[in-house]
């Protein structure tokens, strides 16, 4: 998964040195949509949507609920190599057939039924994927439900726990809409059936409407874990118990089930009704509201706390700052107003950068340097730890934000070329990608090389209460000898 | 929100500029005031400093402050989000209406007395409508300058409005992405007063070919202007379309529904695949991504573009 996030980033890359300068730069038009394809398939389906719950979850859940293992380790494996097959799948459109695709991850038709390019494979691939991710949304919330350790009850549940259970809710009730979908459009390919096409009596609204029913929850499947662990990191770091615990739950819930009915903020401007452009333009407002109170708790859990100032932390406290980034900007694009003026500008590609790379991208590592001790059990060089944090914060913020500015001077997005006025940005963005990378790889490095030869960790180096500090670093296979009980005044931040 | 209101390039400007000012204004400072309090409190309660945390579980009342709070800010921005938007929706009866046509890759303008346009010229001080036609894929149809933009879907009719206020040049792009040359999609509007745009507007001569140009250019500047170039190349490098360099004359391939066959490129096929351009497809190239001309070009365009193709296998 790694080398596909390092494919991935390398595309970015070369999107961002083509848009160095005007014109062509290092590939042509037809290259360069193929890139930002492949660029976002890997990414959302291979990346982001299965990234923490796949790695962390499948670790850390059994291990925060006190179970000895998931509840269906063999669906576990099942939905593994499901995501393989899916990889494999998306994948060979770049190598087989007649080109690789071109039509950004959102396929959207007629354009997806006239391009002449290799659509097939590319989103059964994706189809594929979509089993993995609700196989594996399942077994979580049967394991959430039914292996709790004794005197584990719902309310002493980790967050980073709750997290995934609202997500597995979206994985298993959203995922089968995009299942459904990706299938009508491989009919309409295949047996020419008329579902979106309008050469064929079909409505290619109707496309939009059943994939942004299915992607808009997906970017909760993308934060929700992400929120998780900055609620784990935050208090054990802080040494003090989290600020509105119940509250934040409520949140992490109320964004699970409002996300459902928001999807129509993508579609501002493709001539929807007005009473629904404004209801849309409503619940969109609303949904940021979980989020707000999130950050307020975060904040608060850091007043009058003992702060142990670690990677982790660091990698916390970044996240929260591109994360409001990402939120407050995401206000002018759920205002109807000013979201016609935004809609597929650079601004929208700023945003949910600012959102699934800032907020999903930081949390991960933030988990990782978090964890790292846990699963590895060795320590990380800390001082090249925070060097990269430093510079990839400083790049990924060079990048990102010139493109909030390209947006409100008009530069529509998935561009090829522009015009000179768009030309300054777009240096100070290529440079940023270079920092950010620099900074990645030497995070990536450091961590390599110190799962080889880092000072072994203790059980508990952050001494935090969840527990996974309570079993050795690494854990043993079935993480418990005995299954723990949790008493009365026990809970996963009862610091003293 | 980077223009004086007076200079507002359209009727929309100073709502959607509202919008955006109360919106960043909320934002910046609710993230300034975050960041910096985040900051302060990461240094006053170092553990070096502080070495005993305060355990405190939560309170009910701040819950209730920072739910409602920002409940009230986003109804705000919702409104003034609203109220800048709702008259986008109210299109005057007596707007002057000029048809928008997308096509892969380019705009065409036609006006009510059949005036055909690569660009938008509109007069200034009076409402226009644009019906929105996509002949083949989802286009967008985005003037920054004018704080507007309406998707053009196929098989839909659609329309959008404005005013346009001041006099000058401002540029139009798609931004939906269409396929190969979206990111060369774009038109310029021009503003002009009342009178230069009537003059403009009564004129209806068509043009011909100017003294002493030769047919064959005159076939370029037809073809340039239909938008023949956005797909086929005129150097020889592959676009979605055939080039055109060395194809009058040459023996193609093509498939047919009942099959493969060899064809010449002459005039006689020239004109079939301007008029019915899926019959006959030149292998290696795909079906459905060229529409129909029938309506656009006659058999003297045609001739014209002839005569200009000739020249690319000399």
């Amino acid at each position: 998964m790694m080398a596909l996030f390092i494919v991935g980033l390398s595309l970015g890359l070369a999107m961002k040195f083509e848009l160095l300068a005007p014109g062509k730069t290092i590939m042509g038009a037809q290259d360069y949509n193929a890139t930002f394809t492949l660029h976002g398939i890997i990414m959302i389906f291979l990346i982001v949507v299965p990234g923490l719950p796949a790695v962390f979850g499948n670790f850390f859940l059994p291990i925060l609920i006190g179970a000895k293992d998931v509840a269906f380790p063999k669906l576990n494996l099942l939905s593994w190599w499901i995501y393989i097959v899916g990889a494999t799948i998306a994948i060979s459109s770049q190598f087989f057939g007649d080109g690789p695709p071109d039509t950004g991850w959102t396929f959207y038709a007629p354009y997806s039924f006239k391009t002449g390019t290799n659509m097939l494979p590319a989103v059964l691939g994706a189809f594929v994927l979509g089993f993995s991710s609700i196989v594996t949304g399942l077994n979580f919330i049967v394991t959430i439900h039914r292996l709790r350790c004794p005197g584990m009850g719902w309310f002493k549940m980790p967050l980073f726990v709750w997290s995934l259970y609202g997500t597995a809710w979206i994985q298993l009730l959203a995922t089968p809409i995009v299942g459904i979908t990706l299938v009508m459009v491989i009919l309409e390919r295949t047996l020419n059936i008329g579902f979106f096409d309008p050469a064929l009596g079909g409505d290619p609204i109707l496309y939009q409407h059943l994939f942004w029913i299915y992607s808009h929850p997906a970017v909760y499947i993308m934060i929700l874990p992400a929120m998780g662990v900055i609620s784990e990191i935050i208090p054990t770091f802080s040494q003090k118990h989290i600020f509105g615990y119940k509250a934040i739950i409520i949140s992490t819930m109320a964004i699970a089930f409002v996300g459902y009915f928001v999807w129509g903020h993508h579609m501002f401007t493709s001539g929807m009704s007005g009473t629904a452009l404004y209801t849309f333009s409503l619940l969109t407002f609303l949904v940021a509201i979980p989020s707000a109170i999130k950050v307020f708790n975060w904040v608060a859990t850091l007043h009058k706390a003992s702060i142990n100032l670690k990677t982790p932390l660091y990698w916390a406290l970044a996240f929260m700052f591109v994360f409001m980034v990402g939120g407050l900007s995401g206000m002018a694009l759920g205002a109807l107003a000013t979201d016609v003026y935004l809609h597929d500008t650079a601004f929208v590609v700023g945003h949910f950068h600012y959102i699934v790379f800032g907020g999903t991208g930081f949390a991960f590592l933030g988990a990782m340097h978090y964890w790292f001790p846990k699963m590895y059990g060795r320590m990380y060089d800390a001082q090249w730890a925070n060097t990269g944090l430093v510079i990839m914060f400083i790049g990924f913020n060079a990048l990102y934000a010139p493109m909030f500015y390209l947006g409100m001077i008009g530069m529509p997005r998935r561009y090829f070329d522009y015009l000179p006025q768009f030309h300054a940005a777009n240096i100070l963005s290529t440079m940023g990608s270079w920092v950010m990378a620099t900074g990645f790889f030497i995070v990536l490095i450091n961590l390599i090389r110190s799962s080889r030869n880092g000072a072994p960790a203790e059980v508990d180096p952050w001494h935090g209460k969840t527990l996974e500090w309570t079993v050795p670093s690494p854990p043993p296979v079935l993480n418990f000898d005995e299954i723990p009980t949790l008493g009365e005044d026990d809970g996963p931040y009862e610091y003293k | 929100m980077y223009e004086n209101p007076d200079l507002a390039a359209s009727n929309f400007v100073k709502g959607v500029d509202t919008a955006f000012v109360i919106i960043y204004a909320v934002s910046i400072f609710f993230l300034v005031a975050i960041t910096v309090t985040m900051i302060y409190f990461v240094f006053r309660y170092n553990n070096k400093r502080n070495p005993k945390a305060t355990q405190i579980k939560g309170s009910t009342t701040l819950e209730i402050i920072w739910t409602g709070v920002p409940i009230l800010l986003v109804l705000g921005m919702f409104y003034f989000g609203w109220a800048g938007w709702k008259p986008m929706q109210k299109i005057p009866k007596d707007a002057f209406t000029i048809k928008a046509e997308a096509r892969m890759w380019q705009f065409n303008f036609i006006y009510p007395n059949g005036k055909r346009e690569k660009n938008l010229i509109l007069p200034k001080n009076k409402a226009v409508k644009l019906e929105l036609i996509a002949l083949d894929v989802i286009h967008s149809l985005y003037i920054p300058a004018f704080r507007v933009k309406e998707d053009m879907v196929p098989g839909r009719e659609k329309e959008m409005w404005f005013i346009p206020q001041l006099e000058g040049e401002f540029d139009l792009f798609c931004t939906e992405y269409c396929g190969l040359s979206h990111s060369y999609m774009l038109s310029t509007v021009k503003v002009l007063s009342d009178s230069a745009f009537q003059s403009w507007y009564v004129d209806t001569t068509k043009v011909v070919p100017v003294e002493g140009e030769s047919l064959a250019q005159a076939g370029y500047d037809l073809m340039e202007s239909t938008g023949c170039f956005a797909c086929h190349s005129i150097d020889g490098s592959k676009l979605v379309g055939p080039t055109y360099k060395g194809l009058y004359g040459n023996q193609e391939i093509v498939i047919t529904p009942s099959g493969e066959k060899e064809i010449t490129v002459d005039e006689e096929y020239i004109h079939r695949s301007i008029y019915y351009p899926n019959a006959e497809i030149v292998q290696g190239y795909n079906k459905g991504l060229m529409l129909p001309y029938k309506d656009i070009l006659t058999n003297d365009d045609i001739e014209l573009i002839i005569e200009y193709l000739k020249t690319l296998s000399e």
